[in-house]
């Protein structure tokens, strides 16, 4: 079985999600219940820092998709962060950079919230 | 490399559970590396196939995880061909649009990126009808690429 984990973590108003191991249609569902949490909480400013994920499909990536609108409708927004070379390039090949901001570093994505306030 | 060496055959079967998608994972990863493919085109086959099975999975069985998957990887002439077969319903893949992310997100629509990125990550894909209602896709990576 794939190995994922998934951990929130709030840096000030922002929520911080770590994922780390294999993100597939098998683990998605975990993730998805992180970000159905976040939304009956009202947290709307989300960072997903990916420095410990070896791996995503597009299952993975479709769980972004469903979430982003809500999060832009409230003011908030899905950033990305610390993400390995072969992971972007999933998301670069299906024109995520258009849509999504990545970072280098975590506090970066963070501050840029702040910014917009 | 001699022709004696630039041949191989494996196989395997398993049920249609998301739960298996790392045994495909890794089943494919032992032979695209034993076959000698750099290890971004690895990656590059292995996401391939798990989006195939993936497919499978949700669409051909519905999410059931009773399904069969067969699995199977051939390295012939320097064309790495896995082919997948399933027993399930019968999808159109030539009917699935590529999918405009902006759309996508507009509308919350996720299925189609697996078909999308299957596509650009393999050299050929291939689907077929076989009796028995059973569909195959084939997928290609040539090793000279």
């Amino acid at each position: 079985m794939a190995e994922f984990n998934v951990n929130l973590r709030g840096v000030g108003s922002v929520s911080v999600i770590d994922v780390k191991g294999y993100l597939d249609a098998h683990t998605a569902p975990e993730l998805e219940n992180v970000f159905n949490n976040l939304l009956d909480q009202k947290q709307y400013q989300v960072v997903v820092n990916f420095d410990d994920l070896k791996y995503i499909s597009s299952a993975g990536l479709g769980v972004f998709m469903a979430y982003v609108e809500t999060m832009r409708e409230n003011q908030g927004d899905i950033k990305f962060s610390n993400m390995k070379e072969n992971v972007y390039n999933i998301f670069d090949l299906l024109g995520f950079p258009i849509l999504y901001e990545f970072f280098k570093e975590e506090k970066d994505a963070i501050q840029k919230f702040s910014e917009q306030v | 490399m001699n022709s004696a060496e630039n041949i191989f055959h494996k196989e395997i079967v398993v049920k249609s559970s998301t739960d298996n998608l790392s045994q495909i994972r890794d089943f494919t990863k032992a032979a695209a590396e034993f076959s000698g493919f750099s290890e971004e085109t690895v990656g590059k086959i292995i996401l391939a196939v798990d989006e195939a099975c993936t497919n499978i999975i949700k669409h051909a069985y519905k999410n059931s995880p009773d399904g069969q998957i067969d699995l199977s990887i051939k390295l012939e002439n320097g064309k790495f061909s896995i082919s997948i077969i399933d027993h399930g319903v019968h999808f159109d893949p030539t009917r699935i649009p590529e999918p405009d992310l902006k759309e996508y997100y507009k509308q919350k629509r996720v299925g189609g990126l697996g078909m999308f990125l299957i596509k650009r990550l393999m050299d050929e894909v291939n689907y077929y009808t076989l009796s028995g209602n059973k569909n195959q896709v084939i997928l290609v990576k040539y090793l000279s690429r």
